[in-house]
């Protein structure tokens, strides 16, 4: 079979034995360790209310996914672990989310401090317009991050699976590279930093299979060192590969046109996929719906 | 198959003639804009060469003026006019780029005093240049007693620029997309990072483009110049706390002379001030070119 086909195969159709496997996989709840513990989490874009009533436990070195339709909020729910909604002055935010036991939203928590333990991958992938090795580099060099700098910036693309692609360009353009590649770039920076937990917005969704086979191969290659936190629009992505899986959905005002991201139900991926105990998010992984 | 039927199968027709006469004319109409464009700057141009160009000669560089036309030059004015433009650039750009950065990356749109100010700034890229001279003559001339020097003059031209390089700064910092500066936030970096280190470094071309054609409208710039007490007859070479001269100054004194040789004399000025702006231009858009950017 070519390289292609194999692609292609990977890329079909989760089946239900494939995912009883992963359920067996799994540590049992007792023995999770909770990285971040949301509860009753509200945020809101001036008056109106982007997302309600969240409760959900993130564990360490499980992929967790944040699958629904498109406005339930997901994105908005993912930007609150690392405070990106802070730089949106209209955003507040409600409830708690405690991260190994400290409220991320504590008044003495300083952002930048939370983004440096808990990073970020974008939908589009979002180099900055400088080499290959500045882009991985950037992130040591405004923590002051002690040690070898070419070592610390190999390593990062190592992990990313981008190093044998670029190490004989690492001072050429990071805007030169293609999509898929951009993306793994966006990655090694993020793990240049050493983070504790990976988010990825969509992280795939602007690439193309092949790429998007690379990131998730990735994902699974790395949630043996990190936490990851994964939204995704793509059902066959987060049955392929997250272990937990939170669906939202959209909860729409009676009177008034606003449109609320509510949690319907968060279990284990084979849970959600096969046995899920809400109708609604049956519909929706069935493809009634959204 | 009935739609074609009813066009007489001729789907692949011509337009109508009325059509065609209406594209024709908007054709024309726009060609006869640009001409009139052309031929006059082309006349001018032809005529500034065909009367300056003898007179650009090593006296015209290198002598200072001098009542009798064969030994007058306008060195004082040329150098004049390089020292305001190096005065000004080191006063416009940190000013201008700082102002820039405040409004795009540091104020808040729903303060009050932030609107005044953007409003304000817009306001004052309108003013006519003679009123900046006045506030140069009342302000920096008299009121802190500066005089009638080249440090006034520079002064009151980057007052006279400043808009303008802060509005193309602020253009050049808002075309660097949000994606950059969310990347580097999500990496732990502080608003002082992003900015120093990814948002300027990628708007610089665009900053530096704004800033040289601000500067080049400067260049040309008479009457504050006069106001704040550019003299039309230096000898000696300029100093910043000295009197000055520059060369639109020095053009406008040779024309207002009856002498016809004087006039030649300007026109060869002129030709040299031509040349100046044609170097600033086009080092700007050899900087727009080098480092154009793609997203």
């Amino acid at each position: 079979m070519t390289d292609t086909q194999t692609e292609l195969v990977k890329i079909g159709t989760v089946n239900e034995r494939t995912l009883a496997d992963r359920e067996r996989e799994l540590p049992p709840p007792h023995r999770r360790e909770v990285v971040f513990g949301v509860s009753d989490l509200a945020v809101a874009y001036g008056t109106n209310v982007a997302l309600k009533n969240v409760s959900l436990d993130v564990y360490r070195n499980f992929v967790t996914a944040f699958i629904g339709p498109s406005g339930c909020g997901k994105s908005t729910f993912i930007r609150c672990f690392n405070r990106m909604n802070d730089l949106i002055p209209a955003a507040s935010v409600k409830g708690t989310i405690l991260y190994h036991g400290q409220d991320l939203y504590g008044s003495e928590v300083d952002p930048v401090e939370v983004r440096k333990r808990i990073g970020m991958v974008f939908q589009k992938p979002n180099p900055f317009p400088k080499s290959i090795y500045e882009n991985v580099a950037f992130g040591p060099r405004v923590l002051d991050m002690k040690g070898n700098m070419d070592e610390l910036v190999e390593q990062a693309l190592q992990q990313a699976a981008l190093w044998d692609e670029v190490k004989d360009r690492l001072k050429g353009s990071a805007l030169s590279l293609s999509g898929g590649q951009q993306q793994r770039l966006c990655i090694a920076r993020c793990l240049a930093v050493e983070p504790d937990v990976i988010l990825m917005d969509e992280p795939a969704s602007a690439l193309d299979p092949i790429s998007t086979t690379a990131i998730e191969d990735l994902m699974h290659e790395l949630k043996k060192n990190y936490t990851i936190v994964i939204v995704t629009h793509n059902m066959q992505q987060a049955a392929r590969v997250a272990d937990m899986t939170a669906f939202f959905s959209v909860e729409v005002a009676e009177q008034g046109k606003d449109r609320t991201g509510v949690l319907i139900e968060y279990d284990t991926t084979p849970k959600i996929f096969t046995k899920p105990s809400d109708q609604r998010t049956e519909d929706y992984v069935t493809g009634r719906f959204g | 198959m009935s739609a074609n039927a009813g066009l007489g199968g001729a789907v692949l027709g011509s337009r109508s003639r009325g059509e065609r006469v209406r594209g024709g004319a908007f054709r024309a109409l726009l060609l006869f804009s640009i001409t009139i464009g052309f031929v006059l700057l082309g006349t001018l141009l032809f005529d500034v060469l065909r009367k300056g160009l003898p007179y650009v000669d090593g006296i015209l560089l290198t002598e200072p003026p001098s009542a009798s036309p064969d030994r007058a030059g306008a060195r004082p004015a040329i150098l004049g006019t390089i020292y305001l433009m190096g005065l000004l650039l080191l006063m416009t750009v940190p000013l201008g780029v700082g102002t820039a950065i405040y409004l795009e990356e540091y104020a808040n749109r729903e303060r009050w005093y932030n609107r005044v100010l953007e409003v304000n700034i817009q306001n004052l890229s309108a003013v006519p240049s003679i009123v900046y001279g006045i506030l140069g003559l009342a302000f920096l001339v008299r009121g802190l007693g500066l005089g009638r020097v080249l440090l006034a003059g520079a002064m009151i031209l980057t007052l006279l620029v400043l808009p303008t390089v802060i509005v193309a700064g602020r253009e050049a910092i808002r075309a660097v997309p949000d994606s950059i500066r969310q990347g580097a936030y999500a990496l732990g970096a502080t608003k002082w990072q992003v900015v120093w280190r990814q948002v300027l470094p990628a708007a610089i071309p665009g900053i530096a483009t704004g800033s040289i054609l601000a500067l080049a409208r400067a260049v040309g710039e008479t009457a504050p110049l006069l106001l704040v007490g550019a003299l039309t007859y230096v000898a000696t070479d300029p100093s910043i706390l000295g009197s000055f001269t520059a060369l639109p100054v020095q053009i406008f004194q040779w024309i207002a002379r009856p002498q016809d040789e004087f006039r030649l004399l300007a026109a060869g000025a002129i030709i040299v001030l031509l040349a100046i702006l044609l170097v600033m231009n086009s080092f700007a858009i050899w900087l727009r070119y080098r480092y154009q950017k793609r997203w």
